[in-house]
């Protein structure tokens, strides 16, 4: 062995990772396809049912239900301003393309929920827990979301689902960690105050601790859509339809015009998912009033109730109408 | 509920994870804490406390922070376990129980109030001060019924629906309070309660407080670091230090006869003029009749046995200086005061 063996040995002795890595991946796509593919099924159902309620009713009654939304949520200026976002969405010509894309992030975020709120209450229980999954998030996080492209792809094929799949692996730790952090952000106090008074486990994390990491919730649920909208372009790569796919074939054409129409449609959707998301957010830290004494559902009641002439819902009347008044 | 007592039966607590150290040895003192805490990383915080609670008693305890007064409180419902010894309640000993029959028992039988209120931000005040019962899943109807029973009785009618934000510090630890009695608790266990209000607001508390516990009669455990709270509130009170016990004693025997240096630094600053009551300076009705004019109590004024010096004062002034009749709770006269017996215990105390 020489001198210049032994200064740098890593020119003779090295781990063929790479190599290791392709055959696992071929081992398993041979024997475990069908496995993966089965998993595909519930997701695949998921995105279906998003996306033919989204594109199926007529924009106009879409539009409206989202002023609707956001009225009751954060009050009519929100609900203006979404109205007049989306029908720029619509005179824009790209509302098929925009609603793809949101059933897209919405399964995703659906899924991230299911997976990563419970997730996020076990890590913030267990150290333990804690401990084997912080090493795989900060992996999730940092690494490219091209590398993990090409696997899913084998495994999974190309298309909507498998596109919905990476978007999960990449907006999913965020959630996971503000859950966490939420649940641990609980006071002392209050979780001893329940135990104090003879609450279980269970009835500590549905009546204190997840109300009270509620906000913290939201903020990873706000956090995970914008991710979510981020990855759209790159999981166009796999063939996954809409907005991300125009900015995509725009780049490939270089024709400027489609990519950036594509991009205004993804910012929109950012926009008015953000604008939502937060003010359900500083909803969920200052609850004042009764969600069915503001917005819509109040005026819809107070109709409801002009129209009964017995005594007693007038005075109800009166009273949602003082409700307002607070 | 009727009320149980507090048995602690020479109660260690140690903190620190690590099981190592031999507790027989801290016990008899051949590892002193110093040592434990630089060997083991362990510290006392309960050193072999023994004392009992009668029913219907408050019992005060004092001590500064540190002194191991609120673990020892969290002993009572478990939220802490001893390290050795036992608590018995009502006859029962606690520690064998299961983590079923504990949260049972927390949930019907003791309530907590504690410094920090911690109510729960997100609740309205009823549903806070309904919480034990919705735990134990009363009916909805039925708790909050309950639980605005029970605001009337701190005086908070009609805040059902707001939240712990709107009110102010004193409300909500009235809230604590009525959320702590919503079970009708035989035990309360108060953990500093009114140490984080300012000092009016304390003492309408204080006030609202006794008034309150001498109306239901419930055993309790009252953690405080102010004397004058312990003396207004206690029926005997205990002076931990370092996790010990100092001593057990009336307020009066605390004050006018402490045992230890430290609870005669303690109470050096206090004024026994507070405990001058109109039961200590009166004299017995039997004896004073012997000497006095047969007509001279006709028309006096009556006072109760715990009237205070300001109350003595007052009233002696309004009827002149002449002999105030004292009489017990059942109303019957047993004892007068006239402005030389007042003078007298004035004397004694200053």
């Amino acid at each position: 062995m020489n001198l210049e063996n032994v200064l740098n040995p890593f020119t003779v002795w090295h781990v063929p990772l790479g190599q290791w890595l392709e055959t696992g991946l071929h081992w398993v796509v041979q024997h475990y396809r069908p496995l993966f593919q089965s998993i595909k099924w519930p997701i695949d159902q998921l995105l279906k049912a998003f996306d033919s309620a989204l594109t199926g009713i007529p924009p106009v009654i879409m539009i409206l239900c989202f002023g609707l939304i956001a009225w009751q949520i954060a009050g009519w200026r929100l609900a203006v301003k979404i109205v007049t976002l989306l029908f720029v969405v619509g005179i824009l010509g790209i509302w098929g393309e925009t609603m793809t894309t949101l059933s897209l992030v919405l399964s995703a975020v659906f899924l991230c929920i299911a997976i990563g709120v419970p997730l996020g209450v076990l890590t913030a229980r267990s150290s333990r827990a804690a401990a084997f999954c912080r090493p795989i998030l900060d992996t999730m996080q940092t690494i490219p979301s091209f590398v993990y492209l090409v696997p899913v792809v084998m495994l999974f094929g190309i298309g909507n689902v498998p596109g919905v799949i990476v978007t999960i692996i990449f907006a999913l730790p965020p959630l996971i960690r503000l859950t966490t952090l939420g649940i641990q952000q609980v006071p002392e106090e209050v979780v001893e105050a329940m135990r104090a008074f003879g609450a279980t486990n269970h009835q500590l994390l549905l009546k204190a601790q997840i109300p009270l990491a509620l906000p913290s919730i939201l903020a990873g649920v706000n956090q995970t859509l914008m991710m979510s909208l981020s990855m759209v372009v790159v999981a166009s790569m796999i063939a996954v339809g809409g907005l991300g796919q125009m900015v995509l074939r725009g780049i490939g054409r270089l024709d400027i015009g489609q990519a950036a129409t594509g991009g205004i449609g993804i910012v929109i959707l950012a926009i008015v998912l953000d604008r939502l998301t937060q003010s359900a957010m500083s909803r969920a830290r200052n609850v004042t009033l009764a969600w069915y004494k503001r917005g819509p559902t109040l005026v819809l009641t107070n109709i409801l109730n002009t129209f009964r002439v017995r005594p007693a819902a007038r005075q109800g009347v009166q009273e949602s109408r003082n409700g307002t008044a607070i | 509920m009727e009320a149980h007592s507090i048995e602690f039966k020479d109660v260690w607590k140690v903190f620190g994870s690590n099981r190592r150290y031999d507790l027989t040895c801290i016990q008899d003192g051949r590892v002193s804490k110093a040592d434990l805490l630089e060997r083991y990383g362990c510290v006392v915080a309960v050193a072999g406390v023994s004392f009992k609670v009668e029913p219907g008693e408050i019992f005060c305890v004092m001590g500064l922070s540190g002194s191991g007064k609120s673990t020892l409180v969290r002993h009572v419902n478990r939220l802490i376990d001893p390290t050795a010894g036992q608590i018995v309640i009502g006859g029962e000993n606690i520690s064998k129980k299961s983590e079923n029959e504990m949260r049972e028992l927390r949930a019907k039988s003791i309530g907590m109030v504690f410094q920090n209120m911690a109510l729960l931000p997100h609740r309205t005040v009823r549903d806070n001060v309904a919480l034990s019962l919705e735990l134990r899943n009363i009916p909805a109807k039925q708790r909050h019924d309950i639980a605005e029973e029970k605001l009337a009785l701190v005086h908070l009618s009609g805040w059902g629906d707001r939240y712990p934000d709107e009110l102010s510090g004193g409300m909500k630890q009235r809230v604590g309070l009525a959320r702590a009695m919503a079970a009708d608790p035989a035990i309360l266990l108060m953990d500093e309660p009114f140490s984080a209000l300012d000092p009016l607001i304390r003492r309408e508390l204080q006030d609202q407080f006794r008034e309150l516990s001498m109306k239901l009669r419930k055993t309790t455990v009252f953690i405080t670091h102010d004397l004058d709270e312990a003396v207004r509130l206690g029926h005997r009170i205990g002076v931990m230090k370092d996790g010990k016990m100092l001593q057990i004693g009336s307020p009066d025997e605390i004050i006018t006869k402490p045992r230890d240096p430290y609870v005669e630094k303690f109470v050096e600053g206090s004024s026994r003029l507070k405990l001058l009551t109109a039961e200590s300076v009166m004299a017995p009705l039997a004896e004073y009749s012997l000497t006095a004019p047969a007509n001279e109590l006709v028309g006096a004024r009556r006072l109760a046995l715990d009237a205070n010096l300001k109350e003595l004062a007052t009233v002696l002034n309004q009827s002149s200086n002449g002999p105030v009749v004292v009489s017990d709770r059942e109303g019957k006269d047993v004892g007068v005061v006239t402005t030389a017996f007042l003078l007298r215990g004035i004397e004694e105390r200053a």
